[in-house]
């Protein structure tokens, strides 16, 4: 199967067009943030904050990445698994964020946001942590320094191989009975 | 001959960074075999980069996987070892901290469950110490992903449930678990002991390579039981469907008290870690 090409920014067509199960190479901008960096970013929402970065047609990765070596862009950076995510990604998704990336199972509630404002989980490979890094071009925080592995950075990232697991209509790679 | 305490921060730290560098031939051979089996084309792709990942990281001495994992050490320490140069406690735990630091390795422990605060080095390391005879101190590292472990299931049974009961509960676990935990698996299970002892069980189980199976033949007999069921439940490579759920199933046993039968059931992704060394 054709791999379906797909850049950050991305618009409301493009995300629905997406199926269950279709492979995307994905290029453009990605943010990173996994639990810390979620609580942080819904509570900034909740008292009327500005949030580090605008999350309209956007997409965050669910990875915590290893140091990088001298000489390299990034460590290591494979997805957690997303369900952990779950309290926070509906909020998020209600701000614009339009693709999430990660492994393994989300609920009903953030499934039911992703059909009503059009977003879509992708899914890395998890454990292919040393093959992804290679698709990273440019790693930099950008947020929550304190966080450590857990900040937010701003990746560019060129031809990351991803599977569309779950699509804005609700369709489910996980559950295809 | 005395053991200084320096060598054991050496020999842990090394651990460290091969374990999570170099994935053991055991596992790679468990990838080749479920290849050779996978018909889907998904299941076959993701096998495929799991290899070549292996490949990078070994040749790039970078991490198989981000989750460096919390660092879980069996010490087993020959009665008659004498210790020199300080506490091997905190040697091992330097060791920890040496190799989480020096290997670009990920520090993923937080001090404290509920305020969370990360302790920047990895440490302190799990460290599981059983007395042996002898003279010599054996050290296993086995760093341990969270993806996984939080998959994992202890159950108290009742006698009465049996063996049946037993099969149930370990199913019930790998499908619950479902795609969250990396699959292909390694399933670790603990029968018998105390609550803590069969968790013990069955993390000390996921430390023996695939491929080797329980020496009483009844427990070999359920490994492999065990393993048959848990592929046909299709979860897959990923989740994506397949084949290959699991790629092993280790089983460890203990004697148990006659109101009880623990089972415990540690889940390990497919990258299943750990380097081991004998020192005196």
């Amino acid at each position: 199967m054709e791999k379906i090409q797909l850049n950050t920014p991305v618009t409301e067509a493009e995300i629905r067009e997406l199926t269950a199960g279709d492979k995307i190479a994905l290029s453009g901008v990605l943010y990173t943030a996994r639990d810390a960096a979620h609580a942080r970013l819904v509570e900034a929402l909740e008292t009327g904050k500005q949030l580090p970065m605008d999350l309209e047609d956007q997409g965050i990765y669910y990875v915590g990445p290893c140091p990088a070596q001298p000489g390299q862009v990034i460590g290591s950076a494979g997805p957690t698994t997303s369900y952990r995510m779950d309290p926070f990604a509906p909020r998020l998704i209600k701000e614009g964020l339009r693709i999430m990336i990660g492994k393994g199972e989300r609920s009903q509630e953030v499934i039911e946001t992703m059909k009503k404002e059009g977003a879509v989980y992708l899914g890395a490979i998890g454990g292919a942590a040393a093959l992804i890094a290679q698709c990273i071009k440019q790693a930099e925080v950008i947020a929550y320094d304190d966080l450590g592995t857990e900040a937010i950075r701003r990746l560019e990232v060129e031809d990351l191989p991803l599977i569309c697991v779950i699509d804005s209509d609700g369709n489910n790679l996980y559950h295809r009975d | 001959m005395p053991i200084h305490v320096e060598e054991v921060t050496k020999v842990v730290a090394e651990m460290c960074m091969e374990a999570n560098y170099v994935l053991g031939e055991d596992i790679l051979e468990g990838y080749q075999q479920a290849l050779e089996r996978e018909e889907s084309a998904v299941a076959q792709e993701v096998l495929e980069t799991l290899i070549e990942n292996a490949k990078i990281a070994k040749e790039e001495k970078m991490p198989i996987c981000q989750d460096t994992g919390m660092t879980v050490i069996f010490l087993e320490l020959g009665q008659d070892v004498e210790i020199e140069g300080g506490s091997l406690t905190e040697a091992i735990n330097e060791g920890v901290r040496q190799g989480y630091q020096e290997g670009y390795l990920r520090k993923s422990v937080v001090a404290d469950p509920l305020e969370r605060e990360n302790t920047g080095d990895n440490t302190p390391a799990i460290i599981h110490t059983e007395l042996v005879p002898g003279d010599k101190i054996k050290l296993t590292v086995a760093p341990k992903g969270f993806g996984s472990e939080n998959m994992s299931q202890i159950k108290m049974l009742k006698p009465a449930d049996g063996v049946e009961g037993v099969k149930e509960f370990v199913l019930k676990a790998v499908e619950e678990a479902g795609s969250n935990p990396c699959p292909p698996i390694v399933v670790g299970v603990g029968i018998g002991g105390t609550f803590e002892k069969a968790a013990l069980l069955a993390k000390k189980a996921l430390i023996r390579p695939i491929g080797l199976c329980n020496q009483q033949e009844e427990l070999a007999q359920l490994e492999e039981e065990l393993l048959v069921k848990i592929n046909q439940l299709g979860i897959g490579p990923q989740g994506f469907g397949g084949e290959t759920t699991a790629l092993a199933v280790n089983i460890n046993d203990y004697p148990t008290h006659i109101a009880g039968l623990p089972v415990a059931v540690n889940i390990n992704c497919h990258v299943t870690r750990h380097k081991e060394c004998t020192l005196g």
